[in-house]
Parts: C-alpha cells; structure tokens; sequence
C-alpha cells in the first residue's frame, strides 16, 4: 500500500464551477455545499480499463452502417488522449455522440423543427491506440436552439467521453469548431473562467488531418489528469 | 511543464445516445459473493426526479480486489466480476442495479476502509461530473471507517444505502437541499 500515487487535483478557474447560473439547468442541480475533501484511496486510483473491450474499427465511422450516406459535411476528427504530463494514454475508451448535420438529435427527447437524418445516428467509440491516438469520421453537426434564454443557440459541438486509467480521470467534454461565432455567446461553454482552458475545447483545422479529395480534418487533443510526483502520505501500511 | 486538463462539459439532455451502449446494471451475474441491489431515485432542488442522470458505479469485487494493475495486494481477482457498472435513471428519476457486496479495501495509513461503492454522477445541468460514495447500513465496519469518518456526523447518513428487503438497499441522491448527498473533492 505504500506506493500508492495519487492524482493531482484540478487548478482553479481550470474546470467550470457547478453553480453557474447563465446556465439554467445547474441552478436546481448544483450542489449548494461544498464538496467534502477526502484522501485519494487505491478505490480511487484504480478505475474500469477498457484495453480488452471488442471495439470494431466500423465503429469509429459514423458514416457507415446505414442504408445510404447520412446528409451533411463528412469529417475527420483525431487526436491524442494525453495526461498532464504529456504522456499518451493508451488503450482507453473514448465514447462521443452529437446531433446530425441539421442539427437534431437522434433521440425521442429533441423537438427541434430540424429533419432527422434515417441514416445518421450520432453515435461512436473508438479505443486509443499504444500512442493514445483516436480518429473518427463523422459529419459536421449543425447548431440548434435550446431555450436556455432568448433567441439561444448551441454552437456545434460533438461530446467526448474518456476513462483514463482511473476513476479520477474521467472526463466528459465538448469538441466545438474553430471560428464559430455562437462561441461567445454561450453560457456553456463559457463556464470556464480561464480563457487559455477553454480554448482547449475548440479543435484545430488540419490540413494534414484532412484526406484529399474526402473530407477536411480537425485535431482535438484531450488532457485527462495526471498522478503526483511523490506517493501519498498517509498510506504507508 | 504540466498541461492543464481539458474542461469539463455536461453531458447534456442527449447522453443516452452516448452512454446506452456502455449500459451494464448487473455486474453480479456469474461472480461470487453476496448479490445485492441498490435503487432509489435522483432529485433536484425543487424535489423534482431527475429522469436524464447516469451513475456509474466502480467497486472491488467480494474479497476487496480491484480489477486494475495499480491494485497489487495478494488478494484474489475474481475472472466473472469487473466492477463497473453504469445505469440511467428513468422517467421518474429512479435507477436500479445489481451488484456484489464489495470487501473492504485499505485506506490511509493501511486502516481498513468498510465496503463501498464508488459513484460518479452525471446529468444536464451538471457542468462537472459528481463523486460521491455508498456504504451498506448495518455493516460494522461503517463506524471504523477512516473516509466516512471524515464526512460531518450529520451529514453521514447521505452515503449510507437503507435495508429494502432481502439483499436490497435503498439510497436516493438528493441535489440540494438539508437532505443534500454528501459529495467528496477528490
């Protein structure tokens, strides 16, 4: 027990607060108290790995599997998975869902006056590879209206989900396009403080990412976090 | 140099289209030990069911294992228990799963800690995913603790899952509120 290492904790102004009132769903979902600090225990440091999980390589390209080719602008949408050192994460899942090319979600939940696409599901996952590397062909998703206040449009967004190599990693984040001008308008994406974090969440148009003659390319690095130098104290036996 | 790590973002009204196909609430089919279930419901400040969350649960296995390489105890892995599990709430926010009875595990300075389920929570509204954790009422080692020991006394009995009948417990996650879960900074 002794070797335990943990994970480092979130900077300030790094990761959004849970209260943020511009976004009216976190007013009734926030905790009101603050969270309790505990140590990190090997419950912590350990956490579900996804290494052996059968992914198939169709899986990451939401343009396949249906009848015919879903409407929209195809792309391409690769990375690395990295921690805070700068090291790839290999071998982890990473689940991503977003709307179609209209804007509308394939899900009984969404209203939103936009065609649904029969061919377009909005679902993947791919698995890292030793590199921590992912890549996903996907169609560009549209904006869409939400009612969070007047006249409020999501930006174009494609959401992320990641493991890491314990349940202190898990992130869920949004990928969002470069150069949108819905971006300084909303309160979600805006729930981060430091503008360097947040521009973290916009991807970069690659050219050598985009395939020629196919469809353009973005890279969206992620960075889930990483351990401490040293072993926790207290956790000598 | 240390990157920062990417912002959270919340899962939005839609995470089913990304969550459904990760969906295991049994992870006691086939593994050994006691079977237990735990249900209960998600609530807002208002009271109000949350019917869009996700509890994903990690938890070791009946003799205190982790299934993961930072866990190197001599204590046996079990081939039939993974210890993940991950289940929506429903139209009324309630949400039920079936698990084993997880052994106790050690904590800081070695002390043993009384079995628990790790949770992490998600749902719209919630910018950053949630910790919290669940101990069983009545098991002895509740009291001894040292995690639970560092929770406010009033506040304690947030974390603890209620007898519902044979095997079953009950534990509801309440947002906000004098019933507010406890949930930890880690």
């Amino acid at each position: 027990m002794s070797d335990i290492v943990g994970y480092r904790r979130p900077g300030a102004g790094a990761q959004p607060a849970y209260l943020h009132p511009p976004y009216k769903s976190s007013v009734a979902r926030a905790p009101a108290l603050p969270p309790v600090a505990v140590p990190q225990t090997l419950s912590e440091v350990t956490g579900p790995l996804f290494a052996d999980l059968a992914v198939g390589a169709h899986e990451a390209d939401l343009t396949k599997g249906s009848a015919a080719p879903p409407q929209g602008e195809r792309i391409i949408v690769q990375g690395r998975v990295l921690d805070q050192d700068n090291r790839p994460v290999p071998r982890t899942l990473v689940e991503l869902w977003q709307c179609n090319a209209a804007g509308r979600y394939h899900h009984p939940l969404d209203q939103h006056d936009a065609p649904l696409d029969p061919n377009f599901h909005g679902f993947g996952r791919a698995v890292t590879d030793d590199d921590g590397f992912y890549r996903f062909v996907t169609i560009r998703p549209g904006a869409y209206p939400w009612r969070n206040h007047a006249n409020a449009w999501r930006p174009a967004h494609i959401h992320f989900s990641l493991f890491g190599p314990s349940f202190l990693t898990r992130l869920v984040t949004q990928m969002y396009f470069p150069g949108d001008p819905l971006l300084p308008l909303d309160p979600i994406f805006n729930c981060v403080d430091d503008p360097v974090a947040r521009d973290r969440m916009v991807a970069a148009f690659s050219l050598d990412a985009t395939v020629p003659e196919f469809a353009l390319g973005y890279v969206f690095d992620i960075v889930v976090r990483g351990r401490e130098a040293t072993p926790m104290e207290g956790d000598a036996p | 140099m240390t990157l920062p790590v990417t912002p959270s973002q919340t899962v939005g009204p839609f995470v089913h289209l990304g969550f459904d196909p990760m969906t295991r609430a049994d992870a006691a089919a086939g593994a050994a030990g006691p079977v237990v279930t735990l249900s209960g419901r998600v609530l807002d400040g208002q009271g109000q069911p949350i019917p869009d969350a996700v509890l994903e649960v990690w938890q070791a296995n009946a003799a205190g294992r982790y299934d993961h390489p930072d866990d190197r105890r001599n204590v046996p892995l079990d081939p039939a228990f993974r210890g993940f599990l991950r289940v929506p709430t429903d139209a009324g926010g309630r949400y039920r799963l079936r698990t084993i009875r997880p052994g106790p595990v050690p904590g800081p300075g070695g002390r043993m800690q009384a079995p628990h389920l790790l949770v992490c929570l998600f749902m719209r509204g919630l910018l950053r995913h949630l910790y919290t954790r669940v101990y069983f009422a009545g098991d002895p080692a509740n009291d001894g603790c040292p995690i639970l020991a560092l929770v406010p006394a009033g506040r304690r009995s947030t974390m603890v899952a209620l007898p519902d009948g044979e095997g079953a417990y009950r534990w509801d996650i309440v947002m906000q509120g004098p019933s507010e879960t406890v949930f930890l900074n880690l």
